[in-house]
């Protein structure tokens, strides 16, 4: 059984770096759905508390969510939209995928100084969703376009509910259904916005977004 | 000792056989017969026989490259252990003395291909030492990673402990080390992703282009050198593989010698189901190895 964990858990990480190198953004829903998939087994392998949510359920609705509806919404966005193909990143990839490293053993520093309640954990699971919490953050910065600030988003939610799914057994999900509805609102009303910045500005791209402010003065 | 003297000469006089394996490999893919098992022999004999021209712009460096880099390969071929028997030198650390004598291997090559003072051979040299400035951390890291799990400071020390035992609890550990080892590999070898072994267009050969003006005796020499270290690198990626010795050293000898061929095939396999990446995506190949290494690295800090 923990030996699936750490397969689950490795898989994670593996994917946060395929996220950080991967130049399309067709990859990039396809590795959010993915890691989101995977992450939304967790409940299933780890030890739930009594008296919580039932973990098929749990798992269930963050899979039907992060596997199959966020990936359709992102998807129809990017044809909806028109965009280009390329992330655009500020730095390029191997800097991005350097500093993925960077972020793990800062998420594994991290790790080594939290006291955890129960010393039976996944050693791996800490350090792990740290870093992915890390790279959703790095990806909202480092990344251009908005629909790609929505897949760090996602990515970053990712970290949270694996956090949660390791450390908390069964208490968490419910908390966690709960973010997932507000991530699942959250991509809806992105997908519209992107859609109406790309239909006034013909792109997507946040930089641009301060222009506004001279749409508006100079009215 | 017998064994052990045994083991070194098995590994000189084996590793032309594997580039035959290999080229097999990619004859069957391309529907072609190939060249005979025994030709890397071939053309090392008969080159061994023939003279070599120098050029005038040329000094004693451009003779001692060839020497000093199968010089260096063949001390590196005494500190790799044997199908998981100890190798006829070990002391802790010599993964790191192993490392730079391939370093050193490189240098010389490198600096030959600048005494020849050809412009092609200068870029290739450049992109050379730009490659290995990835690749050369990865394996660091690599091998760091692999002394950690098993505790053990030397090559020997490492391979002999039965490094299939430690699968189950470093699963990730030894996935990753072995992705990351297998991407140095095909680098270092200036195989297919990497760097094409059979183009002649100097604008985007590495290795191949630094050797351009060598001929003869010199030309035997790099030859037989680069087959000697993809031997020697091979050995780390079956190694990870064996169990601990037990079936007598006739039986695990023939058992390595399998696995080094299927390590030829499969590299065949890739070499002719892959396209060569553009020159400019290499140094990013080479850091997903970098990365690889380093996150085994950090995974064995846990606990």
């Amino acid at each position: 059984m923990t030996m699936w964990v750490d397969f689950i858990i490795v898989a994670v990480l593996l994917l946060d770096l395929m996220m950080l190198s991967s130049s399309r953004i067709r990859n990039c829903i396809q590795i959010a759905a993915v890691q989101g998939t995977l992450v939304g087994l967790m409940p299933l392998f780890v030890e739930s508390h009594p008296g919580a949510l039932s973990p098929v359920v749990a798992s269930f609705f963050s899979i039907f969510l992060k596997g199959v509806v966020f990936p359709w919404l992102l998807f129809r966005a990017l044809r909806e939209a028109n965009i280009r193909k390329e992330v655009e990143p500020i730095g390029g990839y191997p800097l991005s995928l350097l500093m993925g490293v960077v972020m793990f053993a800062m998420g594994f520093w991290l790790s080594k100084r939290l006291l955890y309640p129960d010393p039976f954990v996944p050693a791996l699971g800490a350090p792990v969703s740290f870093a992915t919490f890390f790279t959703g953050v790095f990806l909202i910065i480092s990344r251009m376009k908005a629909i790609t600030q929505v897949i760090g988003y996602l990515i970053l939610e990712n970290g949270i509910y694996l956090f949660g799914a390791v450390f908390l057994g069964g208490q968490s999900l419910l908390v966690e259904l709960a973010i997932l509805l507000d991530i699942f609102a959250a991509v809806f009303v992105m997908g519209i916005t992107i859609f109406h910045i790309n239909r006034e500005f013909d792109h997507i791209d946040t930089q641009k977004l301060s222009e506004l402010k001279d749409i508006i003065t100079s009215k | 000792m017998p064994a052990k003297i045994a083991q070194f000469i098995l590994v000189l006089t084996l590793s032309p056989f594997l580039f035959g394996v290999l080229n097999r490999t990619k004859a069957f893919f391309a529907g072609r017969k190939g060249s005979p098992l025994l030709q890397l022999y071939y053309d090392i004999f008969k080159l061994l026989r023939k003279g070599a021209v120098y050029s005038t712009t040329t000094t004693w460096v451009f003779i001692a490259g060839p020497v000093v880099s199968l010089s260096a390969v063949i001390t590196a071929s005494f500190l790799i252990p044997w199908a998981g028997h100890p190798a006829v030198i070990q002391f802790d650390g010599d993964i790191i003395l192993f490392i730079y004598l391939l370093g050193l291997a490189r240098f010389f090559t490198v600096l030959a291909a600048l005494d020849t003072g050809s412009s092609f051979e200068g870029m290739g040299a450049s992109r050379e030492m730009q490659f290995a400035l990835f690749a050369e951390p990865a394996l660091f890291l690599s091998l760091a990673s692999l002394a950690r799990v098993t505790g053990q400071m030397s090559f020997s020390g490492i391979f002999s402990t039965g490094v299939i035992n430690f699968w189950p609890v470093y699963g990730p550990v030894f996935f990753l080390v072995f992705g990351a080892v297998f991407i140095v590999f095909l680098a270092e070898n200036s195989r297919i992703p990497v760097d094409d072994p059979n183009t002649h267009l100097e604008l985007t050969m590495i290795h191949e282009v630094m050797v351009l003006d060598h001929g003869g005796v010199d030309f035997a020499y790099i030859l037989y050198g680069a087959a000697v270290k993809f031997w020697l690198l091979g050995t780390l990626l079956a190694g990870m593989f064996l169990g601990a010795s037990s079936r007598g050293w006739m039986m695990d000898s023939a058992v390595f010698i399998l696995q080094m061929s299927v390590l030829a095939v499969i590299v065949g396999v890739v070499e002719s189901t892959l396209a060569r990446l553009r020159l400019l995506k290499v140094p990013h190949f080479l850091i997903i190895a970098l990365a690889l290494s380093a996150v085994a690295f950090i995974l064995t800090m846990r606990s």
